[in-house]
């Protein structure tokens, strides 16, 4: 396996008033190897989105990545880069797919054009071989008539259409990593069901690692190779997704899973978390998840580091420590 | 079980004003619907986006004046009343949105919010509201204290269940919830859902439950209607409307919510291109475009499928007898 990007001790802050400042990402490592899609999880707030943005510095201001975080991309050291050297990084080696297409794409240019403009951006090539190239990838991302589709502007499309606009262009440059923000929450259903196909294939195909940002644990569950659960600006949980699922471990997980309605199986109450996600400016002392933790206990005043729960499967809460802590579903 | 609301041909078309738009064909939100709610019953009307649900909740309120039908709650004919009648019957029928922050006034207290409807409606004298007040925010689940608060001091599933203790301030019998759970997060949606239901058991509320994600539909709706391009094309008690899906389209969105359990390997059917312009439906049945039943013909594209009963539910399919199910799908159908 190649390591393709290795995050470490991500803190980002941003000014809190009177010289203070929070950190909605707070300690956050990961890493990403050749072909491997892995699912950053969490609720509104957790620092997910963040955590993609710093992958290409685009943290937006006063926001700032802090002193002692790691971002390595292969051999390269991307929060060393600055004006080219990052341009070089942006795009063409770390691709990006936000929730939302109509906001990124520009509506007074055809949707050939702003392909078009990031092969050319990456590639030296005549125009009309960045054409061939932009049609290609509008096929590969199964867009109808790609043709005429090529002289089409963004509001002309739909929802979906969009994202395999999106897609395209974030292929265009063949980055070796695609982070995929929410892709497919601004969609329905059954156009979700489109997009998730078209990033699966995708990524068998060109080999690329896909950094997956959702909030569904639905979407993880068909997809993800291994996945890591967020909360309160940190990873709480973290294993494969095999494993997360037939053994969630961290009280919050388990209450994720509690709290998802399902399609199949027995119709029981739902058994939702108590209170409310913290603001990331009062993070709570000590474990982070303790004022709505149904197992919280006197170590967790202390704030767990990732613990290991079996082989290859941490977690940021005091019962690892506890051979029966864990309660297996 | 008699029906507190019956819809009858529900028809709502929004002409598409403008500048440019003089011969644009109107956008038919709403054509033809009909469906009854029971007290103390949740009908749910599930679809994606455009296929008009947010329109029928809208329009049997009278936020939105309808192109056509009737709407008969509680033997009053909610399209023939005038204005003050209205008002008396809002009392009765109340509505909870998606994003409660867009419905709360920024400059008023959420005591005065949830205040107001009994004020307007006289259901109690001044000296008791504060006290009604503190119940309502209880019985939602909040510290009463909070009346004093502003709304932006509130997460989003504390705004929802001040939207809730407001719609319920008025006693109404009947709530439209359009996508009351949609923008909020998992662990919260959950304690939503649980309130919404021990809500209708405690006080025999009726509900339209307005909402896309059929697996959140499953834990409240004692019915689903489905709905595509301003039609219903199934509707059925909600067990057998899961289990036993007639409509392709129901079985095409049941096989498209992604399940969180890597070991339920259903059969995924995607179905291909998008949903058509309802301001301009395909003739025939409205789903042909994009059906995948195995035995659609020229006849789907000329007839109108009509609402009948097939095996358990009510389906709209000319051949909703041999709809194939997520199980049975033949690999040649999922591209």
């Amino acid at each position: 396996m190649t390591r393709v990007l290795e995050v470490q001790n991500l803190r980002i802050s941003f000014p809190a008033g009177n010289q203070q400042r929070f950190y909605p990402v707070d300690g956050v490592s990961f890493s990403l190897d050749r072909g491997e899609t892995l699912a950053l999880v969490g609720e509104s707030g957790c620092g997910k989105s963040l955590t993609s943005l710093a992958l290409l510095q685009l943290v937006p201001a006063p926001g700032r990545i802090e002193e002692g975080s790691v971002i390595q991309l292969g051999d390269t050291d991307v929060l060393g880069l600055s004006g080219e050297a990052l341009r070089q990084v942006r795009g063409r080696r770390i691709g990006m797919v936000f929730q939302d297409p109509m906001t990124s794409l520009n509506p007074v240019f055809t949707v050939g054009d702003q392909i078009m403009e990031g092969i050319l951006a990456h590639f030296k090539m005549p125009r009309s071989q960045a054409r061939d190239r932009a049609l290609q990838l509008l096929q590969e991302v199964g867009i109808p008539d790609p043709t005429s589709r090529l002289q089409a502007y963004p509001h002309q499309l739909s929802g979906g259409m969009r994202q395999r606009v999106m897609i395209a262009i974030a292929l265009s440059a063949e980055p070796e990593i695609l982070v995929a923000d929410e892709p497919t929450t601004a969609l329905d259903v059954t156009v979700q069901a489109q997009i998730l196909e078209v990033l699966d294939r995708l990524r068998a195909s060109r080999g690329m690692a896909v950094l997956l940002i959702t909030h569904d644990l639905g979407i993880v569950a068909g997809r993800a190779d291994r996945v890591a659960v967020m909360y309160a600006g940190q990873i709480v949980e973290e294993t494969q997704t095999s494993r997360l699922f037939a053994n969630p471990s961290h009280p919050y997980t388990q209450g994720l899973f509690a709290s998802v309605p399902r399609l199949t199986g027995p119709l029981t109450r739902l058994t939702p978390i108590g209170g409310s996600v913290p603001a990331p400016t009062a993070w709570p002392s000590g474990c982070r998840f303790r004022p709505r933790c149904p197992k919280s206990f006197e170590k967790s005043e202390l704030e767990p580091p990732l613990l290991p729960v079996e082989p290859g499967h941490r977690m940021r809460c005091w019962l690892a420590e506890q051979p029966n802590g864990i309660h297996h579903k | 079980m008699s029906a507190l609301l019956q819809v009858r041909d529900l028809v709502k078309y929004y002409q598409s004003g403008g500048l440019f738009a003089r011969s644009a064909p109107p956008v038919r939100a709403v054509d033809g619907v009909s469906f009854e709610v029971a007290q103390g019953e949740t009908l749910a009307l599930v679809g994606e986006s455009g296929c008009g649900k947010s329109s029928v909740g809208r329009t049997i309120l009278r936020l939105q004046e309808p192109t056509r039908g009737k709407a008969i709650f509680d033997g009053v004919d909610v399209f023939a009343l005038e204005r003050d009648e209205l008002r008396r019957l809002r009392r009765r029928m109340q509505i909870i949105f998606q994003d409660p922050y867009s419905s709360l006034n920024p400059r008023m207290t959420i005591g005065a919010a949830i205040a107001e409807g009994i004020e307007i409606h006289r259901l109690a004298p001044k000296a008791e509201i504060p006290r009604r007040v503190a119940a309502l925010l209880e019985e939602v689940g909040l510290d009463p204290g909070y009346a004093r608060r502003y709304p932006h001091e509130f997460s989003g599933g504390q705004r929802q269940r001040i939207g809730i203790a407001r719609a319920l301030g008025v006693e109404p019998a009947f709530i439209v919830c359009d996508e009351p759970v949609s923008a909020l997060d998992v662990s919260v949606q959950a304690q939503v859902l649980n309130l919404l239901g021990d809500l209708q058991r405690h006080r025999g509320l009726s509900y339209l439950f307005i909402a896309h994600d059929l697996a959140v539909v499953r834990q409240i709706a004692h019915r689903i209607a489905v709905m595509y391009l301003g039609r219903i094309v199934e509707e059925g008690a909600t067990d057998q409307l899961l289990s036993d899906p007639r409509h392709p389209y129901t079985v095409a969105l049941l096989s498209a919510v992604p399940e969180p359990n890597p070991s339920v390997r259903r059969s995924r059917i995607v179905l291909r291109g998008d949903l058509p312009s309802p301001s301009n439906p395909p003739p025939g049945c409205p789903f042909h475009t994009r059906c995948f039943h195995p035995m659609k013909n020229e006849r789907c594209r000329v007839e109108v499928p009509l609402l009948r009963p097939v095996q358990l539910t009510m389906a709209a399919c000319h051949y909703a007898e041999s709809t194939p199910q997520p199980s049975e799908m033949a690999a040649s159908l999922i591209p």
